[in-house]
């Protein structure tokens, strides 16, 4: 054995693993359900999301904030597969996300709603929820167009769950109204109603408050925290709001140009200068 | 008729479309018994049966998924050449009852053009807009010229097949499809009544499919792909599920036209004809399914009325300016508005007389 065998792993170059990840300490002992590794996508010589390390746990609300054009909706889209990372790894509930589709990666329990609101305008609220509700409640095309007993039974099923699904924002009433018809305060709920009905365990909502008025905004915020409570999942929130941020993320993680700036809780971002410079931009050096 | 204004608007034209369809076919028996029908009109009662069920299965592609196909007719030739074929070997091979092939036929050409629709549809379907309608119109005219290079006939051997070539090689025997000429010398086996059985199974296996939960995805798809994904939904299986379904249906009315002659060409179903039933499609409105059924069947008979027979040359020039105006019409935010008023007149007029 005078050769040195060659070893599969070449000369490697180190980089830092990320151990700067926070989540409650409640979730401490279970798996986060969102593990992002130096996740980066660049579109063509333009880096949009560079280096993005975080973590959520099982049942945190946590808040992405910052700037506009900042990247927070592209890290949304780089979770669901919307665009394709360049770099780095995505892991749902420590399963890699690499090579999955946004269909596959919903089905690993990623739901999400859009900043411009992306619901099926000519169908029906109630068909909204229930197309929501397509991997939970299955039966084959053939019973439906052959009218099986199993499609009449399903399709009861499908119409409670929705109602239900409706009810936990008193939207039950609007079940028969055109999507596309409903004001826009509605129009977002019902996007939380339609992520919801996949059954996650982490939901994304990008915005949820854009457009809304204080008194909406506080009913918002608790039904976010209601969310969580009832269905005991992890959510994440894109807001420029920063009451809402504030009132009730536990974790908050600020992006500028496609870099995270700051992580901590909302006391600790509040008092974070480098937050405040990119928000308020900095101070002239007095002359 | 209160139950039928708290109905759900799906539900109601459900009932809206089976209701007109057998009124229609009962006053026309009527009619028909009475000896009330003219005979250029008792002629076209089997092919309004077939371009209401193309003008309902294309309406599944364009209306309900949101794909502009271009190439329906090539369906409804492969149906029609395949129907054709089935129900003159199964007579060559002993069956006598007209009924049993004319179903035999239908089923036959549905599976086939159902085949044809998925093998056109997986490659197809990646594309989307434009570029999928120019993908069908070429499929329409590729099928339409490789048709007419088929030569088919039976004999007692079973069926000998050739392309390009006219010489079978058969002993005895006869010809079903001979090349440029299409079918020939088939028995023509296709009612009205058929026809009518055929239309109520299209609007059944549609409005079925369309209320359910593969309907919904499909819809789905056509509102907003990316938000039908982020639900966990693979759009290209709904969207191909509801071509391969149109293509179906469009084969059975294509095997039902070819038995209503004793001779069609391939060149019947060349791109006029697709553009025909997109015609029929927007002028019924996209998605609705009564107005499809009526568009179908009053262009169809329109021209054959004594009326109309000298504007019959103008006929498809008449239907592009149409379909032109109509397209520009509901796509015009002015006209819109206009029609959107007018509506909204009339409901709060509505409302007011209840209050």
């Amino acid at each position: 054995m005078s050769e040195q065998p060659n070893s599969s792993y070449p000369k490697p170059k180190l980089v830092p693993v990320p151990s700067t990840n926070i989540i409650p300490e409640r979730d401490i002992d279970k798996r986060p359900i969102l593990e992002c590794r130096h996740l980066g996508v660049d579109f063509g010589g333009l880096t949009a999301v560079d280096d993005f390390n975080m973590a959520i746990g099982r049942t945190e609300i946590a808040g992405l904030i910052g700037p506009n054009g900042a990247g927070k909706t592209t890290v949304f889209n780089l979770l669901t597969r919307v665009y394709q990372p360049t770099r780095g790894t995505v892991m749902i509930d420590g399963r890699d996300t690499a090579g999955k589709s946004t269909a596959q990666v919903s089905h690993m329990g990623v739901a999400r709603t859009f900043q411009n609101i992306r619901l099926f305008g000519n169908l029906t609220v109630e068909d909204n929820v229930k197309v929501g509700l397509h991997e939970r409640v299955k039966y084959s095309a053939l019973s439906g167009v052959l009218r099986l007993p199993s499609y009449w039974r399903r399709e009861r099923e499908a119409h409670e769950r929705a109602l239900e699904l409706l009810s936990i924002f008193d939207m039950q009433d609007m079940a028969d109204h055109q999507a596309g018809s409903l004001p826009y305060g509605a129009q977002r709920r019902l996007e939380i109603v339609r992520a919801l009905a996949t059954g996650p365990s982490l939901l994304l909502l990008d915005e949820p408050a854009a457009g809304m008025n204080p008194s909406e905004t506080a009913e918002l915020m608790n039904n976010i925290r209601k969310i969580r409570d009832t269905f005991q999942i992890a959510i994440m929130l894109i807001e420029h709001d920063m009451n809402l941020v504030m009132g009730v993320c536990e974790g908050i993680c600020v992006l500028n140009f496609g870099r995270i700036i700051a992580k901590g809780t909302p006391d600790d971002i509040q008092a974070n200068p480098a937050v405040i410079e990119a928000y308020l931009g900095k101070r002239k050096e007095a002359q | 008729m209160n139950r039928l204004r708290t109905m759900k608007p799906a539900a109601r034209q459900n009932l809206i479309s089976y209701t007109l369809v057998t009124a229609a076919y009962l006053v026309i028996r009527l009619l028909q018994g009475q000896g009330m029908l003219s005979r250029s009109i008792q002629g076209q009662l089997v092919p309004i049966c077939c371009y209401i069920v193309m003008a309902l299965s294309l309406n599944l592609v364009v209306g309900i998924s949101g794909e502009l196909s271009l190439g329906h007719a090539g369906f409804m030739s492969v149906g029609a050449f395949s129907g054709v074929a089935a129900a003159v070997s199964l007579e060559s091979g002993g069956v006598g009852s007209p009924a049993v092939r004319l179903v035999a036929a239908m089923a036959v050409g549905a599976v086939l053009a159902a085949a044809a629709g998925f093998i056109v549809g997986v490659p197809a379907l990646r594309l989307q807009g434009d570029y999928l309608a120019i993908v069908t119109l070429a499929f329409g005219q590729i099928i339409v010229n490789i048709l007419q290079c088929v030569y088919l006939g039976v004999d007692a051997g079973g069926l000998h097949f050739n392309f390009l070539d006219a010489e079978l090689h058969m002993e005895g025997g006869v010809s079903i499809i001979s090349g440029p000429k299409g079918t020939v010398s088939v028995t023509k086996i296709a009612s009205f009544t058929a026809g009518f059985l055929l239309i109520l199974v299209a609007l059944a296996v549609v409005q079925n499919l369309v209320n359910s939960r593969a309907g919904r995805a499909i819809m789905a798809t056509r509102d907003n792909r990316i938000a039908t994904a982020s639900v966990g939904i693979n759009s290209t299986k709904y969207r191909l599920m509801a071509f391969v379904v149109a293509a179906a249906l469009a084969g059975a009315a294509g095997a039902l036209y070819g038995l209503n002659y004793s001779s069609v060409a391939p060149s019947k179903f060349d791109y006029n004809t697709s553009i025909l039933v997109l015609v029929f499609v927007v002028l019924g409105g996209l998605g609705n399914m009564w107005g499809s059924i009526v568009a179908a069947a009053f262009l169809t008979a329109l021209p054959e009325t004594p009326a109309m027979r000298g504007l019959a040359d103008y006929r498809m020039l008449v239907y592009a300016v149409v379909l032109i105006l109509v397209m520009l019409g509901t796509n015009n935010p002015s006209v819109q508005s206009f029609l959107n008023g007018k509506l909204r007149r009339k409901k709060r007029r509505k409302e007011g007389a209840v209050k």
